[in-house]
């Protein structure tokens, strides 16, 4: 394949793994005790990514709409899973909800880019669809992890005054409607950080990418500016989603707190 | 005495926790003028009842009703401005007692109501403390005994027409106690009012109440 950029040979990998030596060497002289994780921790990475390569390339041949759903929507379960898995405290049904929103803001926001912005052609080609998509998912997964637990810590800890409101004559959401905005708050803070600096603090690491692989900067910056106003979208759209569902469950019809319903989890 | 003539009425309510019955069957019924003494060791769901009683946890079993109806009918929002839980954690928001008292104003349900100074000025003069400065106290920085003076300003002030109170006097000194008592018998003197009041000072039950219900023969 042609390409415009260096390729990294396996030999040059190995020369890299060099610069892990100086970590493990520097906590085996002070003693830190952390050789060994540093070691497996590399070991990991290099793992996952290089087998990732290798699905991505088999991956970027397929041709057939389905194959590449089928893709996406296990990336979209495996993240609706592990935003609730970060979570202190669980109730029934927490990963349907999460699974719901996850599902529904980044195919809302995924599609939208696809077929509206990009313009792709045809809309499921994987080049674009799934590392778009992937963007989308690590950053509202972030959010909802964020969000949902700030959702039930909130309510746990201001639980006094969830039903001193209550029990004045309060509607569910006239009780409550503090505790959802500050979930939202809270869930949106990295992604508004992250734009707020991006360019003058951090070099987005998908900008960089496109740079080292020849890209024109201004194309790599535009691609980047899309990117972060679909992360900011769905990730929005997931928390809101997600605190609103654990709304629904949390705060019942009848205008009830229901914090018998949440488990914390032993960690 | 006719259902619909009682204020509250309440029949066969049970209370079921980790694996057990805490209390079952429990029937009873309040009349216009009732002051009904809760009494039960410590530990026998007192609190649990209050709670039941204005649905902030549901109802396992058995039913209530207000003036006849069901607390659905009456929709809860509504149903809680007239059956009024004040519970012995008292808790106050952001901002002077001032601010506290006229906040309950903003919930919908007291659209029609309005923030009643001169009132208030009365009570808090009645309870042995200076009006001005007391509304002008920080809700966050009152002691146990302001707070639960507080909240039940804030409960009496809106004009409910069933009062729980679980352990209202709890933190609060003799003379204020008085005062209170005091306040408390006003407000039931109105028409069609009825109070339920749990409290550790078992002289303070029998002075107050006119009848008493031991949550410790249901278990």
């Amino acid at each position: 394949m042609e390409t415009n950029y260096l390729a990294i040979s396996y030999g040059q990998l190995a020369l890299s793994a060099l610069l892990i030596l100086v970590n493990v060497g520097l906590s085996i002289a002070l003693e830190l005790g952390l050789a060994r994780s540093l070691l497996t921790s590399s070991l990991r990475m290099m793992v996952q990514l290089l087998l990732i390569g290798y699905v991505l390339e088999w991956l970027f041949t397929q041709d057939n709409a389905l194959v590449i759903l089928a893709i996406s929507l296990l990336m979209t379960s495996v993240a609706g899973i592990a935003a609730v898995n970060r979570t202190q405290r669980r109730f029934a049904g927490i990963y349907w909800n999460s699974l719901l929103s996850v599902l529904a803001s980044s195919a809302l926001v995924t599609g939208f880019a696809v077929v509206g912005i990009v313009r792709v052609e045809p809309w499921y080609d994987p080049q674009y669809l799934i590392p778009l998509l992937g963007m989308v998912l690590g950053n509202t997964l972030n959010g909802i992890s964020l969000g949902l637990d700030r959702f039930m810590e909130g309510l746990n800890s201001q639980r006094d005054q969830v039903e001193t409101l209550l029990a004045m004559g309060a509607t569910r959401w006239e009780a409550a409607h503090r505790q959802v905005r500050e979930a939202l708050r809270v869930g949106m803070i990295p992604t508004i950080n992250s734009m707020s600096v991006m360019g003058l603090v951090s070099l987005p690491g998908m900008m960089t990418g496109q740079i080292l692989a020849g890209a024109n900067p201004i194309d790599a910056v535009r691609y980047q500016i899309v990117i972060m106003f679909m992360i900011a979208a769905g990730t929005a759209l997931g928390i809101y989603g997600v605190v609103l569902l654990a709304y629904k469950r949390l705060l019942s019809p009848e205008h009830q707190l229901r914090l018998d319903l949440l488990q914390s989890v032993g960690r | 005495m006719k259902s619909s003539q009682l204020v509250l009425f309440v029949q066969n309510i049970g209370r079921h926790l980790s694996g057990r019955w805490l209390w079952r069957g429990v029937s009873f019924d309040l009349q216009p003028g009732d002051w009904l003494g809760l009494v039960a060791p410590s530990g026998t769901g007192k609190t649990l009842l209050m709670r039941n009683l204005v649905l902030l946890d549901p109802l396992q079993e058995g039913e209530v009703r207000l003036e006849g109806k069901t607390p659905a009918e009456w929709t809860l929002p509504v149903y809680r401005t007239r059956v009024m839980y004040l519970p012995q954690r008292a808790t106050t928001f952001d901002g002077t007692v001032r601010d506290n008292l006229k906040q309950v104003f903003e919930l919908g349900v007291y659209r029609q109501h309005r923030y009643d100074q001169g009132k208030l000025e009365a009570w808090i003069d009645k309870l042995g403390r200076d009006p001005a400065e007391f509304l002008n106290l920080q809700g966050p920085r009152l002691s146990g005994g302001e707070t639960q003076l507080l909240a039940l300003l804030r409960g009496l002030q809106l004009d409910p027409q069933v009062l729980l109170l679980d352990e209202p006097t709890a933190s609060l000194d003799a003379d204020t106690t008085a005062g209170v008592e005091e306040l408390l018998y006003t407000w039931l003197s109105q028409p069609d009012r009825a109070c339920i009041l749990t409290s550790h000072d078992s002289d303070q039950i029998h002075r107050v109440t006119n009848r008493q219900l031991n949550l410790g023969d249901f278990g």
